[in-house]
């Protein structure tokens, strides 16, 4: 999937269809698990070229630190998010295609109320040790994360979960605190590696998993070695004899890295360099077109951005083209003000908002302003370019009446000291498997990450409905108004959807690349291998 | 002797105490950086319940000054502690990575001390000739580029281009001495280009000084060579503050390479300090702080000691 202008239109297309299957599919499955047990069938299929076993695959990643563990509560980047996939196993799995399936879960059904779920553990799955994986393992991970003394980041994740409870050696049933019909996907996320009970506790220190691969030695902050876990239950994956992740920071060393052969492939290729690169016929780069989203959030409740017609001129004093065109050099697509990109089941195609300097004018005036100054604060700790796209957006605002004042902050405790502590600054954001998650986490008016301190009365009545409701119709529609009064009323400007640009070379082999994280979903040593 | 064995014991004492008070500025500069290690390991991810959890395990909650005696204490029964970070002991995390770069070091010093000093020696020889300006003007040239330009140029002809060495510099334990050699080639060579013109113009200007005064003018007059001159009568005289140059120079090849181990991802322990500071895990810290500080006050000493011996003056100060 190389990108260029065309290719992306035809991705979108392509990305459009699927969520129209997409939403066909979820609401026939919704309906059948509500009258009792539906399965999933093992792994999606696999279009690409037959893929082939061995080889010694190197792999490049830009965030590896050597404060790094293989605690997965604390999995701080790609490095050791991908480590852990490569090791662990979880309960359901995003496929390449969006589709949740289950990995060591065989099925799942909600109770009619979506409160309370039932999992069915696979049968015959073993740990590396050679120890078989029952439920009691799967209370204890997920226990890991839960109750007052939780070090993990992903706490806000299972503080709806009530109670744990089992039947048997294969059956987990999760009480929830509320309905919640995405439940099921949240079990899919990095942290909740599925990892030996032992003592009370799990034993995450020895790395020891149901994965792909075992881990052989991590040096935190300079590689992790692992190597094919030969009684892995699953045939089709894991193709590589062995994979070494390397942390190299520095993005021009691992380019001439990769150009080299001394690795196989690398993530965040740098976006001024990249035409070089294309080049090069030994490589090729894969450029995914993700839901990561790159936004201006507001403190809707601090003066000048607690007026919406404030909000609404600065929406329309971004040129979104441009700043997709100049920062991301066309590796993105552009924003309309919400964070649900075409990747999602529920995504709505409102209309999309424009550059237009006259109507930002006139809701400026609106807000009773002739012109208007305002601080931003930014740093390159954002994203990369986040400090030319603040700039470039100065210039763009300028034409409006606008004086954006660019403050450039540190990058050390920029998520600390400035991300929703000033009234404006700027933020990025992963995709999330589901719009209840992403919304849960960033809009509703209690969320721990409410970074535009957006309190809509609306918005949180449906969001809570929304949830519980089981009819994929019903959902349709009140995702789309949530989605709709962001767009209006939020208080952030989202200009640009970012892609996930990776490289590799040309001998390596991969099946259609995922679009929920980097790096393949963070699962590149579990689903590519070496052509022959 | 005596003296020179009291000055020695003096000056290690010193040394002791100057590392207490470093270790105490570090600890409180870290103290003042915005955030710690709970809200650095969650990220954004971070809620308030698990930042405080963290907190709590870690002893974070206590008043600087226990947290400080406390990490002493520990110091003083030869205990660097944990890594925050990652609950390894911080002495098996720095092991590796110190012996890693006291090699590069060596290897870089093993290159450009002798270079630059035979360059120096060559410059004076033939000062304000074609061979004085050379050398002059391309050490000079190699000290003004970054250290991280001379690198990616190196990478680009000698690992690119030319395909002779990788352009990654990982070392690890498993390989052959040969094997490390080819791997640290071009970090040691960039640190070459680095370090040497400061060493060589020492050297020149030193001599230059000395090959004018009138001793020397009257070796040349009882009929000496010039390499005679230089090696019997110039250089003896020359240690000093030569020496000085030189030890600063290898000091500065083990604690200040950062860059250097960036681009070539050789894993070293300066990149382990920039990591630890980030993520504000105090122990690591600590531990490379102290050692980088003791590296600089242990040449120090040399220097002072080789500068004493060849120049038993300086042990009866007027």
């Amino acid at each position: 999937m190389t990108s260029s202008k065309h290719l992306d239109r035809q991705a979108r297309l392509g990305l459009i269809s699927r969520r129209r299957f997409l939403k066909t599919t979820a609401a026939a499955g919704i309906v059948t698990a509500g009258a009792g047990t539906f399965a999933i069938p093992a792994f999606g299929t696999n279009s690409a070229p037959t893929p082939k076993r061995g080889g010694h695959f190197r792999l490049g990643l830009s965030r590896g630190s050597t404060t790094d563990g293989l605690d997965p509560a604390k999995y701080a980047d790609v490095f050791m998010q991908s480590v852990g996939f490569a090791i662990h196993n979880y309960l359901t799995e995003l496929t390449e295609d969006g589709d949740l399936v289950g990995e060591l879960a065989e099925n799942w059904e909600p109770a009619p109320d979506a409160s309370r779920w039932v999992f069915r553990i696979r049968k015959g799955v073993t740990f590396h040790d050679g120890k078989p994986m029952t439920s009691a393992d799967v209370v204890a991970s997920f226990n890991h994360h839960r109750g007052e003394q939780s070090q993990s980041a992903a706490k806000g994740i299972v503080d709806p979960i009530e109670s744990i409870e089992t039947d048997g050696s294969h059956t987990v049933i999760f009480n929830l605190t509320a309905p919640n019909a995405d439940f099921p996907a949240v079990t899919s996320d990095y942290h909740m590696a599925i990892l030996p009970a032992k003592d009370g506790g799990v034993d995450y220190e020895s790395g020891n998993g149901c994965g792909g691969y075992i881990l052989e030695r991590l040096e935190p902050g300079v590689e992790a070695v692992v190597t094919r876990n030969p009684s892995y239950w699953k045939s089709d994956r894991a193709w590589f004899d062995k994979v070494t992740f390397l942390a190299i920071t520095d993005a021009a060393a691992r380019t001439n890295a990769l150009r080299t052969g001394q690795i196989d492939a690398m993530d965040r290729v740098d976006l001024k360099t990249v035409n070089l690169l294309k080049m090069d016929p030994n490589l090729m780069v894969n450029s995914v077109d993700s839901d990561q989203i790159y936004y201006f959030p507001m403190n809707t409740q601090a003066a000048p951005f607690s007026d919406n017609n404030v909000r609404l001129a600065l929406k329309h004093a971004i040129d979104r083209e441009d700043l997709v065109t100049r920062v991301l050099k066309g590796y993105g697509r552009v924003g309309n003000d919400h964070p649900i990109g075409g990747s999602y089941r529920y995504f709505a195609d409102l209309p999309q908002r424009h550059y237009d300097p006259d109507k930002a004018r006139h809701y400026l005036k609106k807000a009773g302003h002739d012109s208007l100054s305002v601080d931003l604060s930014t740093s390159s700790a954002v994203f990369t370019g986040a400090v030319d796209a603040a700039v470039l957006f100065k210039e763009h605002a300028a034409k409006a009446g606008i004086n954006i004042n660019v403050r450039r902050e540190p990058a050390d405790g920029y998520w600390d000291n400035v991300w929703m502590k000033r009234p404006w600054s700027m933020s990025y954001s992963s995709p999330r498997v589901t719009e209840d998650w992403f919304f849960s986490q960033y809009y509703s008016a209690d969320a721990a990450w409410n970074d535009t301190n957006w309190q809509n009365e609306r918005f949180n009545t449906l969001l809570v409905q929304a949830r519980a409701e089981l009819d994929s119709d019903k959902r349709v529609q009140m995702y789309a108004e949530m989605q709709r009064l962001i767009h209006d009323q939020g208080g952030a400007v989202a200009p640009a959807f970012s892609a996930y640009v990776s490289a590799a070379r040309n001998n390596v082999g991969h099946g259609k690349i995922a679009v929920n994280r980097d790096m393949d979903g963070n699962r590149i040593a579990e689903r590519w291998w070496f052509k022959g | 002797m005596d003296k020179l064995l009291m000055t020695v014991a003096k000056r290690l004492g010193l040394g002791l105490f100057t590392l207490l008070v470093i270790s105490l500025v570090i600890f409180l500069a870290v103290d003042m950086l915005p955030g710690d290690i709970a809200t650095e390991i969650l990220g954004q991810m971070a809620t308030p319940e698990a930042v405080a959890a963290i907190r709590a395990e870690l002893g974070l909650n206590l008043p600087i000054h226990e947290r400080y005696l406390d990490w002493l204490g520990g110091l003083l029964q030869g205990d660097l502690g944990q890594s925050l970070a990652t609950d390894r002991p911080v002495i098996s995390l720095i092991d590796d990575r110190l012996m890693n770069t006291l090699y590069l070091a060596g290897l870089a010093a093993l290159i450009s001390v002798p270079l630059a000093l035979g360059l120096g020696v060559l410059a004076a020889l033939y000062r304000n000739t074609l061979v004085d300006r050379v050398v002059s003007v391309s050490s000079l040239a190699a000290i003004s580029m970054p250290e991280f330009f001379i690198a990616y140029v190196l990478i680009l002809f000698i690992s690119v281009q030319l395909g002779w060495v990788p352009s990654l510099s990982k070392v690890d334990v498993d390989q052959s001495w040969l094997e490390r050699l080819q791997l640290m080639i071009l970090p040691a060579i960039t640190l070459t280009f680095v370090t040497c013109a400061h060493m060589m113009r020492m050297t020149r200007a030193t001599l230059i000084n000395l090959l004018s005064s009138p001793y020397i003018e009257m070796a040349r007059l009882k009929g000496l060579g010039p390499w005679r001159i230089i090696v019997r009568h110039t250089l003896p005289n020359a240690w000093a503050p030569i020496v000085n140059v030189v030890v600063m120079n290898i000091a500065y090849l083990i604690t200040g390479v950062v860059v250097v181990e960036v681009v070539f991802v050789y894993p070293g322990l300066g990149q382990l300090m920039v990591d630890s500071v980030a993520k504000r895990d105090l122990p690591v810290v600590q531990a490379a702080s102290l050692i980088f500080a003791a590296t600089y006050i242990l040449f120090n000493l040399i220097a002072d000691v080789v500068s004493i011996v060849s120049n038993p003056k300086l042990l009866h100060p007027k």
